[in-house]
């Protein structure tokens, strides 16, 4: 089991979203060769993040490692922290005897290094998955084809294009295609998954990953990227973030905290002439002007913004996704269309039995029991879903192929596309309608008229028919039709009204003729569907859709789909797909479950709501500290300016320091929601910002008044304080 | 009746005016600014000035027209300061000081109107009614057309051009403000307000001695000082004198001419943006703030305590008795929250918190509903900065009108809030630090403070009305308030034209049910609050120690 698993175990208990897991749960993807589904139970919610308060000692080091100037720079408010707690070090070092200037230093030190851990500890979560990462990226020996003969070289030395040689038990030296041979890998290193799936040459499993071992038989591997850039180091360097580069949003964001910090510095600074001028020079030291200044500037969000982006990384690739830009993440938030595969995501990708439908003359248990009898032999899921439904609705008991004596048994195959048994003079047969009626008429028998009728109307409504026949001493004739149907998943129709909603359209992609289409689309719920979708087609939707301004998001694993992965806003590529695909997209889900898509639409918005929602509270927080400090600064000169303190603080240099104290303690207090995400559930934009701002705002602008007075009301505790 | 139901009064016959006006002048206004039409008094003057008014400009060429031209706004109205000794129609006044004529030119073309002078006793009719009354149309002109240009970046084209500045600029004048102000003179000399080109009379004083009256076209330099939102006055008394504002009526009508343009320009923006409901928003939000300022300062001015003050019906000091408290705190924050600074009443006399209200009224960045044309560029400058913050909280990258609100449209609405702080407390903190500058306070403590305070305060936000009790005239004050003036006025207009080109490249969003509804009441709520938290916090400190102090003494 790898660390993966044990991450998805403990994050367990914070399963608390309603219906979570009901995407990931409902049906396993169409890919066949990643069972295990036992990680995909507790998924499906936004919102899970581990916060473990220990791990806050841990990343305590790197807090401090990060307090280099160089690093610093990069959070302009936090910058202007660091700046100040060395001017107030200064300061006090100079008049040893100040307890005051002593405690605020510290303080301004204490938020400086708070943000750190911050970020530390957003990334200390990261790095040890890149440890586990790295362990699967030994030094490997390729054997490399050259010439038809096979020679021994390090891994690192493979070239774009070589072919390599993997036998049971040897490590995928490189990323590459197989082009000879089937074998099965375990692809535990990066899924996280132990059973194996099965690789082989041509078509959509070709691809195979460094790092990976193959288990049985023999492949020939064309080498497809170069080493250092495999996909197992882009990984390690995602996870860990060395990759990682401020999105567009995060930098707008950053820019407006700036130049709220300048409006701020230039407030403070300016104070000081005036605090002269009214005769309050001594009440305004540097000290206390610092320690206004980094209450002012909105240190709660400067401070948290970068774990914020960190752990929405985080937070995909602990469902298995891995987005290849911080970007990426950002515009699935802001998605408004999204291209679905029907197999897979709508439906549960096989066609099952609905009903039974006999023909004029017969009754519907009777061509339940030839249903059932004709498919004993079949073992297709179509076959088996016939057997399944007379059970169920018919209460016909399953019979097994050695209770009938003297039975012969026609199995399914492609060829006859018909199934069957002859037992007590009785031929029984399902299959196609053709083949059915070819095999009546073969026999003398007659088809009749209703049943051409009758499959002509499923069709209609977006099923397959198959046919029930049977000859007897009363020759052969055709007794009913089955209702093949495509069974939409449960709980979809739910999930597309939430995402109306949240204003994203959702369109079906099938291959299916455009009556089949629309009956599922209508059966599911989805605003549009597009029918005999070819890569052209899908292709062409993106950028129409893109030219109206519309951002796209689609799932995608066949080589046909790379240059629409490419072209959408969102690409998510399938790891079961070929590595065409997913170098064109711009995130990789190692559990290839196309449902995700909806998560990380969600996981996109919640990292923008964090970041909205703390800055709303950094900056309302400012009025209650304004009613500390002020207060504080000019009494002694203004007594009137006394009623300002409605807090009713117990001395300036208390007051002063509660807010300095609260200041740094919001951000420690912050710091699991910055890593957790605020809770997101899907709602209008309306409804949601009057939910945050109530929560956010408001909050913001009542919770340091009360903090700030208890922290008061503790510090005059303190003798020589109060 | 008592005073106070008076005040309520005509607080409620204002808002029917206003209302009445709303909907056919900014319709009219949309119209004018979207016609392709052009008047044959407008070609006239786009073949005299060389300019092809149906070329397209795009951010940058609008800027460099408008820039050129207030430039040499400037030096012609510096010339002819000058010039005044040499030219006739002077009533005999010398040329105007160096310092002073620089002030004076940048505060006209500024849109400010500070006056550092004595209108009747330094400037002749050519001064007044060749060179300032014109800059009183054509730097309103200017102003509206900016916010048109800003307007047109949100339309859903993808062209990058924002109109023509020559014809926005012409237009502005020739059929917008010109047809009202011949209107509104016509109103106001009715009402009794002078309109002659007489010369000075020795009048003969109740007490004895004589006083020195002179006449003017007053009543056309009036209507355009309220309609453009200027503010200055052709006497020093300014709207407080007789022969501008002399009845209460008057003084309503001039209100009226005050508010009249900045919020009609919000049906406008409505209009030309093609959703009544979003003008409506940026309205509601104006209108709250508006009334929240006039509401407090009719409560601050009727409940000052004391014996003289329970006397009089409240604090009357520097208040004419023929408009009353009620009268006289609509004016001043009518004229405080727009960028006008005409005044009814000696600003420096009312109470502590009614300074500080006037104060925070032009801090705000006078937006509520503010000067023709830059209060709704800096309101939807503050929209931008309120929709980046609550669009991150709906989850989406913020957009405004269907234009993403992206790094570039945040660093240019950035500078924008900063510029007016900066030069308001920078130039404030550098006069209280050296020692001459301080020498012009007539008053000391709090109060001295504030009339330094709010000498920038109204300089760099183009108010231009003055608290009274600081003797601006020095060689300091002339030059730092007409640096601020300048600055105040063309820096956030390069940054709004930037940010407008920037959006009219961007194809816009479509609306989903995902998109932050900015027409909406929560909207307007969450951008008052976001203006009063980010724009009032910057100036607590220091309001502090100036109108607050002073108010919560009495």
């Amino acid at each position: 089991m790898s660390t993966h698993t044990k991450r998805q175990e403990m994050d367990r208990p914070d399963a608390d979203r309603p219906g979570a897991g009901r995407t990931a749960t409902a049906t396993r993807a169409p890919h066949q060769d990643l069972p295990g589904g036992h990680r995909q139970g507790d998924e499906g919610k936004v919102g899970a993040g581990l916060f473990d308060p220990a791990q806050l000692l841990k990343s305590l080091p790197d807090a401090f490692r990060k307090l280099d100037p160089r690093v610093m720079v990069k959070s302009p408010v936090m910058f202007v922290v660091l700046i100040g707690s060395v001017v107030t070090t200064v300061l006090a070092v100079k008049d040893p005897g100040d307890w005051f200037g002593w405690a605020i230093t510290v303080w301004l030190w204490l938020t400086t290094l708070f943000a750190n851990l911050a970020e530390a500890v957003a990334e200390g979560r990261g790095k040890a998955q890149a440890d586990t990462l790295r362990k699967a990226k030994t030094d490997t020996v390729a054997r490399r084809l050259t010439g038809g003969a096979e020679e021994n070289v390090p891994g690192t030395e493979l070239r774009v294009g070589d072919l390599v040689v993997c036998e049971a038990g040897d490590i995928i030296p490189g990323d590459g295609d197989v082009v000879e041979g089937v074998a099965s890998v375990d692809e535990s290193a990066i899924t996280g998954e132990s059973a194996p799936v099965i690789r082989e040459s041509g078509g959509d499993r070709s691809a195979v990953t460094g790092g990976t071992k193959v288990l049985s038989d023999r492949i020939v591997i064309k080498i497809t990227t170069k080493p250092g850039e495999t996909f197992i180091d882009r990984m390690i360097n995602l996870v860990e973030g060395a990759a990682r580069q401020k999105t567009p949003n995060e930098i707008a964001l950053n820019i407006l905290l700036a130049s709220l910090t300048l409006v701020f510095l230039l407030a403070v600074v300016t104070l000081k002439p005036f605090a002269i001028y009214a005769g309050a020079d001594d009440q305004t030291s540097l000290i206390v002007l610092a320690a206004l200044l980094v209450c002012l500037i909105p240190t709660t969000i400067g401070a948290l913004l970068s774990a914020i982006g960190i752990a929405g990384m985080d937070r995909l690739v602990q469902r298995n996704v891995l987005a290849m830009s911080g970007r990426a993440v950002e515009a699935a938030g802001d998605v408004s269309t999204l291209l679905l595969d029907k197999t897979g995501t709508i439906t549960l990708g096989n066609r099952q039995a609905a009903e039974f439908v006999p023909v004029r003359g017969t009754t519907e248990a009777e061509v339940a029991d030839a249903a059932q009898l004709s498919s004993l032999a079949d073992e297709t899921p179509e076959g088996r879903s016939i057997v399944v439904l007379a059970k169920e609705r018919y209460g016909l008991r399953e019979r097994h192929q050695g209770e009938l004596t003297g039975a012969e048994w026609v199995e399914f195959t492609a060829q006859t596309r018909m199934s069957g048994v002859d037992v007590d003079g009785r031929k029984v047969r399902k299959g196609a309608t053709g083949s059915v009626i070819a095999w009546v008429e073969e026999r003398g028998g007659e088809v009749a008229k209703d049943a051409r009728e009758l499959t002509d109307a499923i069709s209609q409504a977006g099923g397959t028919p198959l046919l029930v026949a049977l000859e007897d001493a009363d020759g052969a004739r055709v007794l009913g039709v089955i209702h093949l149907k495509d069974v939409v998943k449960e709980g979809m129709r739910e999930r597309f009204d939430e995402l109306r909603r949240m204003g994203i359209k959702t369109v079906m992609i099938t291959g299916d003729n455009p009556l089949t289409a629309k009956a599922i689309a209508d059966e599911a719920g989805v605003d549009d569907f597009l029918a005999e979708a070819t890569p052209e087609d899908k292709m062409a939707l993106i950028k129409r859709e893109q030219a109206g301004g519309k951002l796209v998001a689609m799932t995608g694993d066949g080589t046909n789909d790379a240059p629409a992965l490419a072209q959408a806003d969102v690409g998510v590529a399938m790891n079961t797909g070929t590595s065409a695909a997913k170098e064109a997209g711009n995130m990789v889900d190692l559990d290839s479950n196309p449902t995700k898509l909806i998560e990380i639409v969600e996981i996109g918005k919640q990292l923008l709501i964090t970041r909205g929602a703390l800055t709303t509270f950094s900056i309302a927080n400012d009025v209650a500290k304004y009613f500390a400090i002020i207060p504080a600064m000019f009494a002694v000169a203004y007594p009137s300016l006394d009623k300002l303190n409605i807090m009713a603080l117990s001395s300036p240099e208390s007051a002063i320091l509660s807010a300095v104290i609260f200041n740094a303690l919001i951000i420690v207090a912050l710091v699991p929601l910055a890593l957790k995400g605020v809770r997101y559930r899907p709602m209008s934009a309306d409804r949601m910002l009057r939910r945050n701002l109530g929560v956010y705002g408001l909050g913001g602008l009542v919770a340091p008044f009360i903090g700030i007075k208890v922290i008061d009301v503790l510090l005059s505790l303190i003798p020589g304080i109060g | 009746m008592s005073p106070v139901l008076a005040g309520v009064l005509q607080l409620l016959a204002l808002i029917a005016a206003l209302a009445l006006a709303y909907r056919p002048l900014g319709d009219y206004m949309a119209r004018v600014y979207s016609s392709k039409k052009h008047l044959r008094a407008e070609k006239w003057i786009y073949k005299a000035i060389g300019a092809d008014p149906d070329s397209e400009m795009r951010w940058t060429a609008y800027l460099r027209g408008l820039l050129a031209f207030s430039a040499a706004g400037v030096l012609f109205l510096y010339l002819l300061q000058r010039l005044q000794g040499a030219l006739p129609g002077s009533l005999g006044f010398k040329s105007i000081d160096p310092d002073q004529a620089f002030n004076t030119a940048a505060s006209f073309v500024a849109n400010t109107n500070w006056q550092s002078y004595s209108g009747e006793q330094a400037m002749g009719h050519v001064v007044q009614t060749a060179g300032l009354a014109v800059q009183n149309f054509v730097s309103a002109a200017v102003g509206i057309a900016v916010a048109v240009a800003l307007v047109r970046g949100f339309a859903p084209s993808r062209t990058g051009e924002l109109g023509n500045f020559w014809a926005d600029l012409v237009r502005g004048v020739v059929r917008v403000l010109l047809p009202i102000s011949v209107l509104g003179a016509l109103v106001l000399v009715a009402c009794g307000v002078l309109q002659n080109f007489s010369g000075i009379h020795e009048v003969g004083q109740f007490l004895g001695g004589t006083q020195q009256w002179n006449g003017g076209a007053i009543a056309t330099q009036e209507v355009i000082k309220l309609l453009g939102t200027n503010g200055g006055g052709y006497f020093n008394a300014n709207s407080a004198h007789p022969f501008e504002n002399p009845t209460p009526f008057s003084n309503l009508f001039e209100i009226f001419l005050i508010l009249v343009i900045p919020f009609a320009l919000t049906r406008t923006f409505g209009r030309m943006v093609g959703s009544i409901r979003q003008g409506y928003a940026i309205l509601a939000t104006m209108a709250t703030i508006w009334l929240g300022f006039t509401a407090l300062m009719m409560w601050t001015e009727f409940h000052h305590g004391g014996p003289a003050f329970d006397l009089a019906g409240g604090a009357m000091e520097g208040k004419e008795t023929r408009f009353g408290i009620g009268g006289s705190s609509i004016f001043a924050v009518a004229t405080t929250l727009t960028s006008t600074g005409a005044v009814n009443s000696f600003h420096s006399s009312y109470t502590g918190f009614g300074g500080g209200i006037q104060m925070l009224g032009m801090q705000l960045g006078e937006i509520a509903p503010g000067g023709v044309g830059s209060g709704l560029y800096g309101m939807l400058v503050m929209a931008i900065i309120a929709v980046f913050i609550a669009g991150l909280m709906v989850g989406r990258t913020p957009e405004y009108l269907g234009k993403k609100i992206g790094t570039r449209e945040i660093k240019l609405a950035a500078c924008y809030i900063l510029v007016t702080p900066a030069l308001v407390l920078g130039f404030t903190a550098v006069s209280m630090a050296l020692s001459t500058p301080k020498d012009s306070m007539l008053n000391s403590g709090a109060h001295g403070f504030s009339e330094i305070l709010y000498a920038y305060t109204s300089g760099a936000n183009n108010n231009g009305s003055a608290f009274g009790g600081l003797s601006a005239d020095t060689d300091w004050f002339n030059t730092t308030i007409g640096l601020a003036m300048l600055l105040g006025r063309f820096l956030p207009m390069v940054f709004v034209l930037a940010l407008a080109g920037s959006l009219a490249e961007q194809t816009p969003v479509p609306k989903t049910a995902g998109t932050l509804r900015t027409e909406k009441p929560l909207f307007t709520g969450l951008l008052a609050g976001t203006i009063m938290i980010i724009t009032g916090l910057t100036y607590f400190p220091a309001l502090a120690l100036g109108p607050l102090a002073e108010g919560l003494a009495s």
